[in-house]
């Protein structure tokens, strides 16, 4: 590891200060990406702001919503009772990521902040554009059988590797930052960002800017599931993963929520798929339809050509499975 | 019971260039005068050492820590607790697992200067005394392990997976215990293992 300065913090205020000093500063909570993209050598901060003693670990209710502060731990979101009982989409996908291990350590800030796990941006002897802009993206013409089938371009088709993202876009959350300039309230939709030419980019933060909370308006969603088709059982990124949430009243479906991960660079929400299904009876052919609206636009780069199979075929089982038909 | 650790003063032959970058911006006179002095291998020290206290199988130990050390490589090299061991050291095999505050965590992937003020217990510090923990006499009796390099994040592992609630079945074991890789394939004995340990009851 490179060497850096340690600073750290007790105050808000004082981190937000000490990343505004330094150009080439990191905030440090969980550690377990940042440490290990430090050990190889992807990311070398020289200055680490260990934000770990700020009070930014509540959870709590507000207006039937939810609070949840950055530095709520991943395990304790999943396990948190008002959590498993009215966002179970956020608590199943908490538990689909990682190990327990992990996600004992790992943040909801951390979470939002995780890097792509494509092999080329953890291997500093290939050219990639997220690590090192301007050197090409190895994937590409490479091996991509993890990447991306929506939304990629020849710079980068990386894709976001986080599960909870995927729940959080479909439950309209917001992250709340505060940075030098104040604080802002980003919608999750537009948290992450597309590769377009600056993949280097996973989201619209600052450098600057700390993430102080999540926040999840009141869910209406009466059936839900949170599927992951993975190489193994446990403990693997998705190949595809799909958050399905229904309000449904008898068979009507009054309101959907979908959303993707493994997909592409964000956390891919199926706004149009959802509103095919709006009103609505429930049934396989209503789910096929969804999911070929939300294939539209799909482009396999070759080893990964089996997600424009796997994805659709995803989204109806979740379908099923959250209705239960 | 307390104890200092001096740690001792890595070798230095020289002062790598940031460390001096980084001296001169925080304190500019102390650090030129210093460097003019040649004492750029104590200034180096000065910055980069954290002053850190962590609790450790119930000994506190108060030390001045270089940051880039790893919670798993302070108990390893500084304080030669060997029975925590790295396998990838990358968070990916669990054999590093230790309770930090009573939960398990990879001990790679966190920095000893994170741990500031928290109490870590390692395999050394389940048993009581000569007498094996439960989990630890059940992995004999099932024949949890064959090399037994896994075999510490395991039991760390299993101990938790239990207090945490998450040992009703096997599945919900397998799904809990992922975490840990075995590469002999002893996962059978290993779930084994942690089913008595459960269903003996015994707060663990």
């Amino acid at each position: 590891m490179k060497q850096f300065q340690y600073i750290r913090s007790v105050s808000q205020k004082a981190a937000i200060s000490a990343i505004t000093q330094e150009p080439k500063a990191k905030f440090v909570a969980g550690g377990t990406n940042l440490l290990d993209l430090m050990k190889r050598h992807v990311m070398t901060p020289e200055r680490l702001v260990d934000i770990n003693k700020l009070p930014l670990r509540d959870i709590k209710e507000e207006n039937k919503g939810l609070h949840i502060g950055a530095l709520a731990l991943n395990s304790t979101v999943a396990e948190h009772a008002t959590i498993v009982k009215k966002f179970p989409l956020l608590a199943e996908a908490l538990n689909a990521g990682a190990s327990a291990q992990l996600r004992n350590m790992a943040t909801v800030g951390g979470n939002l902040m995780q890097r792509t796990r494509c092999p080329y941006f953890y291997d500093t002897t290939t050219p990639c554009n997220k690590r090192e802009p301007g050197t090409g993206c190895s994937a590409l013409n490479g091996f991509n059988r993890m990447h991306a089938i929506f939304g990629a371009t020849p710079h980068c088709i990386a894709v976001n590797p986080s599960d909870m993202n995927v729940a959080l876009i479909a439950l309209d959350a917001s992250v709340q930052v505060s940075g030098p300039k104040g604080d802002r309230i980003i919608k999750m939709q537009d948290f992450h960002r597309l590769p377009g030419d600056q993949p280097e980019k996973d989201t619209i933060l600052d450098k600057n800017e700390l993430i102080t909370a999540v926040t999840i308006p009141a869910s209406t969603l009466t059936h839900n599931h949170y599927l992951k088709v993975r190489d193994r059982n446990s403990y693997a990124f998705a190949l595809v993963s799909v958050a399905a949430g229904l309000n449904l009243d008898g068979k009507t479906i009054k309101v959907a929520r979908l959303a993707m991960g493994g997909v592409a660079h964000k956390p891919w929400r199926l706004t149009a798929a959802e509103q095919s299904l709006q009103g609505k009876q429930v049934s396989i052919e209503a789910f096929q339809q969804a999911a070929d609206i939300a294939m539209q636009g799909a482009k396999g780069y070759g080893h990964n050509d089996f997600k424009l199979k796997l994805a659709p075929n995803t989204i109806v089982e979740a379908l099923k499975i959250a209705s239960r038909i | 019971m307390e104890k200092e650790n001096a740690t001792p003063n890595p070798r230095r032959d020289f002062l790598k260039k940031s460390s001096l970058i980084t001296a001169v911006a925080l304190t500019p006179t102390a650090a030129i005068k210093a460097a003019d002095n040649q004492l750029d291998e104590r200034i180096a020290q000065a910055i980069e050492n954290v002053p850190c206290s962590i609790e450790i199988n119930g000994t506190k130990h108060t030390m001045k820590i270089d940051p880039r050390i790893t919670l798993l490589d302070l108990l390893r090299e500084r304080l030669h607790l060997t029975g925590t061991k790295k396998g990838c050291d990358y968070g990916q095999c669990g054999a590093c697992t230790v309770h930090v505050d009573g939960q398990r965590v990879n001990s790679c992937l966190t920095l000893a200067v994170m741990n500031d003020g928290k109490k870590v217990t390692t395999i050394e510090g389940l048993a009581n005394g000569s007498e094996l923990h439960p989990m630890q006499a059940a992995f004999i009796k099932h024949d949890g392990f064959q090399c037994g390099y896994c075999t510490p994040g395991q039991i760390m592992s299993a101990v938790a997976c239990i207090r945490e609630g998450h040992a009703d079945n096997e599945g919900e074991i397998r799904e809990f215990m992922s975490g840990n890789i075995c590469r002999c394939g002893a996962y059978p004995n290993i779930v084994a293992a942690i089913q008595e340990v459960k269903k003996g009851g015994k707060n663990i």
